[in-house]
């Protein structure tokens, strides 16, 4: 009898589990059918918007640009900030029921358009052409234009107005080429100043690898050119800056980054995006500064550009409705509120001049649009380019040739 | 463990009361049941197949759509050379030398505070005991982020490190590891060839005895922080269950103060040394939330551990499910590979004859006692094994 009640018992388990797959099964049943015919669901359900916020001022902006369309449109609509973004997006894809509309990096594209988790509806947008063609390369994968470029950032030269004067320098100086900056490095560097301080990151020095002609991969992230002469022509630039002692890395002069190495009067200059006007007007509301145009490489101008779009799921019940929310998120009065409550730069042409108007000493940040480059956007390449950050991290003693090859190896494993 | 004649006579029992009995059994153990195997078993069987498939996050991972790959998810972890066999060796380094300094410091650590809270002549025990217990009770985010203060470039540690005349690392971004740069100091700045240029998982063999990085040294100083306080409760529990008598024997030989720790308190701890030493093991090849919270495996990838790996595999940009989920299979065949390891070396032996000589018996007499003591032995050791039975028990049920 005993030996019987095992069995019964095991018996239960397989049943609950059988239920628990089962109701997993229906659950996820509606994926399977897809809409990549062209044909958009929809339906009465309200629209969510998870959103990966940087802090309240985005969150209230979206929020009531979000509750303004629905106003006008009769769909209700609800906006969730995320804690984490990529784990909250990817529990609802796997439950089949994610959120409609949400923050997309391009690094984080190829990984979700390979699972079919996307819709690609650029095709489908009346102002397709506005968008920066820069921003839209970003987001096309497999040549579609996945999602609508919901706004970007640039790297500019960011300086210390106050340590700039104190080195015996002034607006005539702001350098425009390679050897400038190294010179007036050198000036600024003083006992407890060093000239140029910046994360000793990919996302930071990659600029100059633009500015020499090169990058780590290609515009649309389908060829792996790490290895090329003009990267190495740019890491060597930069270890010479580093050995020379009028570069440090924003952790060797014990900060977090570049914006808070200006602004605590440990360096004269950095390389960082425009949310670093943010960061200094809450942690150093006295410090005066100047972004100007990064230094021209041997290859012309040069910077990166990172940017997020405004993702559609496959499974979304509404994607009619969801689209036309999009265009409007993307539309250039809700951009400019969002420009003006959190400092992001419009990624439709269309809003540059008004843009301009009212932010006169950022413009070089939304005229980096112009010349600037994508990061590496292959499936696993955030892996890549993290391990190459490393690599950085030691470039003052290590061989430029040698890590680039090691970073071109592993881009191309990606692309397999 | 219910010997033959046990079952013979439940089974003769059970023959008057019957099914009544065994179905109100089944329905006690229902909801428990049902809750693991909802909440355990199905989860873990799901991850499993995930382990095998080509599921890439959508949807269902039992549809049509998601196939049966075999092996591949183990193998590009495992070997290949690409990056993928790198973070993880990377990861399995990381962790290791984690283990390695964690859990022997912090048993250590809870031994000596257990030992000291527990002497009778200590003033104001409940105090202490309180105290050195405090940072288990916290939670580990908000210690984290504690440790980030503390140990930050200006922050209180190198400030007092400062005092002496050091000048303090950026903890939480310096990649280089403790024991390189120890050889560093002494002039060794580039490995011998042989262990440069041979490689274990895609790391070099100078660097998998490179020791933990800077940051993550801090990150085990945290750990013996936090966990010793919890381990020093499970010594205290057994110190305070054993009797006093065999110390007053002990004295009586003349035994002193150490030798009565080594050789007679210490014996007696093994049970309660296994629990710690096992708990400590799988904790430690566990971490996650600090590296999640404090440095998301930065700086250089130094202080990524396998299960934080497993998650950034699967809910990073790559979208690697199966390979996340071999990971977590990895790590667990780790931990009772260790496991199993750690019981073979603590199981109970017997006395050899090295140690017998230790007693400094005469001939004569340990010709003698050698009975007595091979009954003595076992008996005494079992009645040890009741006595921590329960802690055993009780911490069991907190894994």
């Amino acid at each position: 009898m005993q030996r019987r009640n095992r069995w019964l018992g095991a018996g239960a388990l397989a049943v609950i589990g059988a239920v628990a797959l089962s109701a997993c099964g229906s659950g996820f049943s509606s994926s399977s059918g897809g809409s990549s015919g062209g044909k958009l669901t929809s339906s009465k359900k309200p629209i969510s918007v998870l959103i990966g916020s940087s802090g309240p001022a985005e969150t209230a902006a979206v929020t009531s640009a979000v509750a303004d369309w629905s106003k006008t449109s009769g769909t209700s609509a609800k906006v969730i900030a995320a804690s984490d973004l990529n784990q909250q997006l990817s529990q609802g894809f796997a439950s089949g029921k994610p959120a409609d509309i949400f923050y997309l990096g391009n690094t984080s594209l190829a990984g979700y358009a390979a699972a079919g988790d996307l819709l690609s509806y650029g095709s489908k947008l009346p102002n397709k052409d506005d968008f920066y063609p820069s921003l839209t390369k970003a987001f096309t994968y497999n040549n579609q234009l996945y999602c609508a470029p919901k706004d970007f950032s640039t790297l500019q030269l960011v300086i210390n107005n106050s340590l700039w004067q104190k080195a015996g320098l002034t607006a005539a100086d702001y350098p425009t080429s390679w050897d400038q900056l190294e010179s007036d490095a050198k000036k600024a560097t003083t006992g407890k100043v060093v000239g140029l301080s910046m994360n000793g990151q990919y996302e930071r020095i990659g600029a100059f690898m633009v500015e020499a002609g090169g990058n780590l991969m290609n515009a649309t992230s389908t060829k792996a050119t790490a290895d090329s002469a003009a990267n190495v022509t740019a890491l060597t630039y930069v270890k010479k800056l580093l050995n020379e002692g009028v570069m440090k890395y924003a952790k060797d002069v014990g900060e977090s980054d570049g914006g808070q190495a200006i602004g605590a009067g440990k360096a004269a200059m950095t390389v960082e995006g425009n949310w670093v006007t943010g960061e200094l007007k809450s942690d150093f509301p006295s410090v005066k500064y100047t972004v100007v145009p990064l230094p021209a490489g041997p290859s012309g101008k040069g910077t990166l550009v990172y940017t997020n779009c405004w993702g559609i799921a496959k499974d979304s019940p509404n994607q009619a409705a969801a689209l036309k929310l999009v265009e409007q998120l993307t539309s250039e009065k809700d951009q400019l509120a969002f420009s003006q409550a959190f400092g992001v730069l419009p990624s439709i042409q269309s809003a540059a001049a008004d843009w301009k108007k009212a932010n006169p000493t950022l413009v070089p940040f939304l005229d980096g649009a112009a010349y600037a480059q994508g990061t590496p956007a292959s499936k696993n390449s955030a892996a890549v380019v993290t391990d190459f950050d490393s690599k950085l991290e030691t470039l003052a003693t290590s061989d430029p040739k040698t890590i680039l090859a090691a970073v071109q190896k592993n881009l191309q494993a990606t692309l397999k | 463990m219910t010997t033959l004649t046990g079952r013979a006579s439940l089974r003769r029992h059970r023959g008057g009361i019957s099914r009544g009995e065994a179905g109100s059994g089944w329905l006690f153990t229902a909801p428990t049941l049902i809750l693991l195997g909802l909440f355990l078993v199905v989860p873990i069987i799901m991850a499993l197949w995930v382990a095998f498939s080509d599921w890439t996050g959508n949807g269902s991972p039992f549809t049509s759509a998601v196939h049966f790959v075999g092996l591949s998810n183990f193998s590009s972890v495992l070997s290949g050379g690409g990056l993928d066999e790198q973070n993880f060796g990377q990861a399995l380094r990381n962790n290791a030398w984690y283990v390695i300094l964690v859990v022997p410091i912090q048993t250590i650590v809870a031994l000596f505070l257990a030992v000291m809270v527990n002497r009778q002549i200590l003033k104001g025990r409940g105090i202490f005991r309180t105290a050195f217990y405090f940072p288990s009770v916290t939670s580990s985010v908000a210690i984290t982020v504690l440790w980030l203060f503390l140990f930050s470039q200006s922050g209180a540690i190198n400030n007092v490190l400062g005092w002496f005349g050091i000048n303090g690392p950026n903890w939480f971004n310096e990649p280089s590891g403790i024991i390189q740069d120890g050889l560093a100091g002494l002039g060794i700045k580039q490995g011998p060839a042989f262990l440069t240029d041979h490689t274990f998982l895609s790391v070099s063999w100078w660097d998998w005895i490179g020791g933990p990085s800077v940051a993550m040294t801090a990150l085990i100083f945290m750990a013996i922080f936090t966990t010793s306080g919890t381990f020093m409760l499970l010594f205290i529990a057994a110190l305070q269950n054993m009797s006093g008598e065999v110390q007053e024997a002990a004295m009586v030989d003349g035994a002193n103060g150490w030798q009565r720790f080594r050789f007679v308190t210490l014996p007696q701890l093994r049970p309660t040394l296994f629990t710690v030493l096992t708990l400590g093991l799988i904790g430690g090849w566990q971490i996650f939330d600090q590296i999640y919270t404090g440095t998301q495996g930065g700086p250089a990838n130094t202080t990524t551990s396998p299960a934080y790996l497993a998650y950034s595999t699967a809910f990073g940009n790559g979208q690697e499910w199966g390979q996340g989920a071999a990971i977590g299979f990895i790590v667990f065949a780790i931990i009772v590979v260790f496991t199993i390891l750690q019981r073979i070396i603590l199981r109970e032996r017997k006395v050899s004859k090295r140690r017998m000589r230790l007693y400094n018996l005469p001939p004569s007499a340990r010709e003698g006692s050698s009975s007595d003591e091979d009954d003595d032995g076992p008996g005494m050791s079992a009645a040890i094994g009741i006595a921590t039975a329960s802690q055993v028990n009780r911490s069991g049920g907190t894994v």
